[in-house]
């Protein structure tokens, strides 16, 4: 399903990282970096909370808007009930749409938030997304301090928050149109093993997305999935090709960029909802703003893994969800 | 594309994992174990003058709060990462699993936390040792008569 928008933009963002993001390539581009996982807190789910929250704040300080002003807040994160985002909501006091969509939670959201603006329902909203490393670690691995070995397709969760403040109101980058996915299984099982799970509904959610606009995929200058790892993207590229005859020549993966694959302990790459927003936030939008890059298709995807559910032997379903953002080019 | 064409388009891309120098890891790092276990039973038997039988209890709590006390100061893990089954598989691992659950969550409560998670990895190693002891005991009468 893809929508068409007129007129939403997205007007200011905000990234807050823990200590690992900070240590990756971007770290000049973040508005704050925590160099513990507790980040003064006492939990790590309480953390993620706190990160949450002060992404929130620090989007709003960027726009010079107050919270009573904000009509709506989207949010949503990986732990269970996600409560990360309602904890992080009983302090804002916005109202919330609280979603879960795995690792394609910030890209649903700012779908949702498109088409309440586009749609004239609110005047304003946030859309946020986090995810702690030791917290889903927790609930979806081993303990954090077991040392039981991974393997080399394992992704490691990225700790963060990002926001994104958007409006009808004119800025540098604007959301075009954007693609609601499908639930894809192609019987993967291996939950070491995400990005193979969710390359199939990434490719599936790309060529809807070009079908239904009508493009090619030359349209765009670069497309950006969210954290399939190294050997994920390898096989997006192939499945693109092999299925739908797509050659994906200007392309890259979040979980690919944000850390330093060579020399910090991450494995496949990173992984988890903050991974996409906290790239794009930072280093994409500063890359969009220079005018190097002109239309960017965002493509977030998400295992919707569940331990109970691996544990019966079932496979990992998994769903993508792609956003268009354009330079705009009426503010040049 | 259906699930075998994929599975195949996966396996092409899935990196293999070393299997042959992991291995060869876990049985230096193992066999190492066992000597510093062997003596530590001579070391308590010949120092403290006590049975071979006890000296090997005295090791096996050596070894175990070890296991805990480096999984608590925080490079257990790397360690066990490195060698993989070679501190696993020995008692050090076992103690490794229960105390990281442990760590893990112990900002949950003495009860509903610790008590209810301390277990959460080695419950399975008890519970399965408790029935191949039983097993293999069995046969062992049935064999050899006890």
């Amino acid at each position: 399903m893809t929508f068409k928008y007129n007129n939403v933009y997205i007007n200011g963002t905000s990234t807050i990282t823990g200590p690992y993001e900070a240590k990756g390539p971007f770290n000049k581009y973040y508005d704050k970096s925590y160099d513990n996982f507790y980040c003064g807190t006492k939990t790590w789910e309480q953390a993620e909370s706190k990160l949450l929250v002060e992404s929130v704040d620090t989007v709003l300080a960027k726009v010079m808007k107050v919270k009573k002003e904000v009509d709506l807040h989207i949010s949503g994160d990986l732990l269970n009930q996600i409560v990360s985002t309602n904890y992080a909501s009983a302090t804002l006091g916005i109202p919330l749409i609280g979603i879960y969509s795995a690792c394609s939670t910030s890209v649903l959201g700012l779908i949702l938030g498109s088409n309440m603006l586009d749609s004239d329902q609110i005047q304003n909203c946030v859309v946020s997304v986090s995810s702690h490393n030791n917290g889903s670690e927790k609930q979806f691995r081993q303990p954090v301090e077991y040392g039981g070995p991974k393997r080399k397709t394992a992704t490691f969760t990225v700790t963060g928050a990002a926001s994104a403040y958007l409006s009808r109101k004119e800025s540098p980058i604007k959301i075009e149109s954007a693609t609601i996915g499908r639930v894809i299984d192609l019987g993967v099982t291996d939950p070491y093993h995400m990005g193979a799970a969710m390359a199939p509904s990434a490719a599936t959610t790309i060529y809807e997305h070009l079908k239904e606009t009508n493009r090619d995929i030359s349209y765009y200058d670069l497309v950006l999935t969210g954290d399939l790892g190294v050997y994920g993207k390898k096989i997006l590229t192939e499945y693109m090709r092999l299925e739908y005859h797509v050659e994906l020549n200007h392309y890259d993966d979040t979980a690919c960029m944000i850390y330093d694959l060579e020399n910090q302990p991450v494995f496949a790459g990173g992984s988890g909802p903050a991974c996409l927003p906290l790239v794009v936030y930072s280093y994409i939008f500063e890359k969009m703003k220079r005018k190097e890059l002109k239309r960017v298709l965002l493509v977030a995807t998400g295992a919707l893994l569940s331990p109970t559910m691996t544990n019966q032997k079932l496979s990992i379903p998994s769903v993508s969800h792609a956003i268009s953002l354009e330079v705009n080019h009426d503010l040049s | 594309m259906d699930k075998n064409k994929y599975k195949m388009l996966v396996n092409k891309y899935t990196p293999k994992e070393n299997r042959l120098y992991n291995g060869l890891i876990a049985f230096i790092v193992g066999g190492l174990m066992g000597v510093l276990g062997q003596f530590l039973v001579s070391f308590y038997a010949y120092y403290f003058s006590v049975p071979t039988k006890d000296a090997s209890v005295f090791m096996i709590i050596t070894l175990v709060f070890l296991g805990c006390f480096l999984t608590c100061l925080g490079f257990f893990d790397k360690m066990v990462s490195f060698a993989r089954c070679g501190l696993i598989i020995p008692i050090t691992g076992f103690a490794h699993s229960m105390m990281s659950a442990a760590l893990e969550y112990k900002k949950e409560g003495l009860v509903t936390g610790i008590g209810a998670n301390m277990f959460k990895l080695a419950g399975t190693v008890i519970i399965f040792g408790v029935v191949s002891a039983y097993l293999f005991g069995l046969l062992r009468v049935m064999v050899i008569g006890g």
